[in-house]
């Protein structure tokens, strides 16, 4: 009954391929970036290619640093890129999620499922006037954003992807994300200040609070698997779990599986998500310490904002979820497939290809389950949130701190001990899971309704 | 503030129960359809047949049963209609309605026009879409001033008025309407320009006449092909 007057620019079809093209070749092409040159940009292998491929002496060759540096730029741009479009990615994922958790649809016009929702938008902002409030201090609430993107966008230098696949594997790797992250609290207080407005300063004086108070029981909770593994540098965490589930950090020591619950809900709170997003609760403070920005600067705490959810589910695997380790697969199967002296062959890269799937399936897990909480939970009160640091999580923290103290000493005694934990916690949370589940589909079944997702 | 330590407790239960519900419903709710209708292009009917029977949409008047009475006019309490009558030039005991014009971007859907019509003409009908790239295209009119027609005699006793579909009238109007069609500029009478009130005091008269607007009045003679 209702006649289309306009005629659709592209059949259904043809929507339908663009998205696929779209969704597949973007990050398609940005994980690949990242696995080729991550691997590629380390001197040794700059050396060998310069050695084996170009034929020529790194050693005399006066290009040689030339060739290092330009392949650590590109890298540092991928890594950038990537940083952007997961974000955007997020948020699409986020509204989809959310809005069928609220019985509603959600994103579908632009592109087949709204998948090129974020594309527009965040063309839209770009091109929007970056307006700058009259009574603003404008020199800082110009620099402000920059912070916040620095802050996010330095993790990915040791955020692990794969076996080989990071940036730079610092020997202090943990503990340069987490004082780079505190790098984005400067932002957001700059922000709250120089924007000269009740509602930007409440927020940037909340956000400073919240994140303050919340990285002392995140940084109790990271000694955990600091302690466990014996060393700071990620890729050695991770090196130190193993790849099945009753061998990660956090099912094998009861104090871990603590430190994990802390540290999920600090990270929670560190990225201003719900419930703990009161630096913007919009009831109250329209939009928190970025009431004031718009256009190009606006986009860039949205980025960081969402693109923060990638580098947080990142950690949390890495450092109690068993990172990218393979089942199946040891060190000795990469020394292997590497070979000694030239370029690794193609097996290895295939390995390297698995380990990153493994890592990044992780992390999607882990980043959807931040998704869920945000839109399960109310936002709670300011109160609450400081007494939910100081009087639990700050406690809790030493106490899984002090017991992993003399758990690594009893498993160091009888190893076994932490193999039987690792089980005896797997078949635990696969009882809860179990549980669970049922528990949804009493709800569907109770609400009178059936298990159906078409439409989704 | 201190704190009982089962209170410090019960703060472990109470969490854990909570997430427990709370994330199974939204969890739950991943798994069921949404119940959003997604107007305006993927209803299951049409939105106007989904509505109650006595929704109150676009005014309709059958000319067919009106009666010429204005009862509709007079009830209006914001003079959104307007109806004008005139004798039929060749035979004088006849009554002809040269205008019946409903502003239906005025109009508030009260109702009260509909109560007064002896006929049931003038009823509400469910249909409800005409966004108009102009508004003064929102002015549906009725009667037309170069073929008006007749006022309906009621018979003696009568209680049945043969009433065309309800809506279908309303309906042929709207399909003949263009969204963005070019205005009608004689009707409504437009508000006064803001520059007469800017105008001096001292000389009120000369510069209000000078910046009404020409085709102001409402003239319901004017030919419509302007």
């Amino acid at each position: 009954m209702l006649e289309n007057t306009q005629r659709p620019l592209l059949s259904p079809r043809a929507v339908v391929l663009a998205t696929i093209i779209v969704a597949t070749a973007l990050p398609g092409a940005l994980f690949g970036g990242i696995l080729v040159l991550t691997a590629a940009t380390k001197p040794v292998m700059v050396e060998t290619f310069l050695r084996q491929v170009v034929g020529v002496d790194p050693a005399t060759w006066p290009y040689t640093s030339l060739v290092t540096w330009a392949s650590v730029a590109v890298m540092a741009l991928i890594l950038l890129t990537f940083g952007a479009v997961i974000s955007g990615m997020t948020v699409w994922w986020e509204m989809r999620v959310s809005s069928r958790m609220q019985s509603r649809i959600g994103y579908n016009r632009a592109g087949a499922a709204g998948f090129l929702q974020w594309i527009a938008d965040a063309v839209k902002l770009l091109f929007k006037e970056d307006l700058i409030p009259a009574e603003a201090d404008r020199m800082i609430f110009r620099v402000a954003p920059y912070f916040v993107m620095t802050g996010f966008a330095l993790t990915f230098v040791a955020l692990p992807f794969g076996e080989s696949l990071i940036a730079a594997d610092l020997n202090v790797g943990i503990f340069y994300l987490v004082s780079v992250t505190a790098l984005v609290v400067v932002g957001i207080l700059l922000a709250g200040w120089s924007s000269n407005s009740k509602w930007a300063l409440f927020g940037g004086m909340r956000s400073a609070a919240q994140v303050v108070s919340y990285e002392i029981p995140a940084g109790l909770a990271i000694m955990v698997p600091i302690l466990m593994a014996g060393t700071l540098s990620m890729q050695g965490i991770v090196r130190a779990q193993g790849p099945w589930p009753w061998q990660w950090f956090v099912f094998t020591n009861p104090a871990a599986m603590g430190a994990f619950l802390i540290f999920f809900i600090a990270q929670l709170a560190e990225g201003n998500r719900t419930p703990f997003d009161l630096p913007e609760a919009e009831s109250e403070l329209v939009a928190g310490y970025l009431s004031e920005y718009s256009g190009f600067r606006f986009a860039l705490y949205f980025l960081v904002e969402f693109g923060n959810l990638w580098v947080m589910a990142a950690i949390t695997t890495t450092l109690f979820l068993g990172g990218w380790q393979i089942p199946g697969v040891g060190p000795e199967t990469f020394a292997a497939a590497k070979g000694t002296g030239g370029l690794p062959g193609l097996g290895w890269w295939g390995l390297q290809v698995l380990s990153m799937v493994v890592m990044v399936v992780k992390t999607l897990v882990v980043l959807n389950l931040i998704v869920w909480i945000r839109w399960t939970l109310p936002r709670i009160r300011i109160d609450q949130m400081m007494n939910l640091c100081w009087k639990y999580l700050v406690p809790f923290g030493f106490v899984t701190f002090v017991f992993t103290l003399l758990w690594q000493v009893l498993v160091a005694r009888a190893p076994a001990l932490s193999t039987v934990t690792g089980f005896l916690l797997t078949g635990l949370f696969l009882v809860g899971v179990a549980v669970f589940a049922r528990q949804v589909k009493a709800n569907i079944v109770a609400a009178g309704e059936h298990v159906d997702l078409s439409n989704w | 503030m201190s704190m009982t330590f089962n209170e410090y407790t019960g703060g472990f239960r109470k969490t854990a129960v909570s997430f427990w519900h709370g994330l199974s419903i939204t969890m739950s709710h991943l798994f069921r359809r949404p119940s959003t209708v997604q107007y305006p292009d993927r209803t299951p009917q049409p939105v106007r047949d989904m509505l109650p029977p006595r929704y109150r949409g676009f005014l309709e008047v059958d000319t067919s049963i009106c009666t010429g009475c204005q009862a509709c006019e007079r009830a209006c309490p914001i003079a959104c209609m307007q109806i004008t009558l005139e004798k039929d030039p060749t035979n004088p005991k006849q009554r002809l309605v040269t205008q019946f014009d409903i502003d239906e971007a005025k109009c508030m859907y009260c109702g009260l026009c509909v109560e007064p019509c002896p006929t049931g003409s003038i009823q509400h009908t469910r249909e409800f879409e005409a966004s108009m790239r102009n508004i003064r295209n929102l002015v549906f009119r009725w009667a037309d001033p170069l073929k008006p027609f007749p006022v309906y005699k009621v018979e003696k006793g009568a209680e049945y008025f043969p009433r065309a579909p309800l809506g279908a009238l309303v309906r042929a109007k709207l399909d003949g309407l263009r969204w963005d069609a070019r205005a009608v500029e004689y009707l409504p009478p437009a508000p006064p320009a803001p520059a007469a009130a800017t105008a001096p005091p001292a000389a009120p008269a000369s510069p209000a006449a000078a910046t009404a607007p020409p085709a102001a009045p409402a003239a319901p003679s004017t030919p419509e092909s302007k």
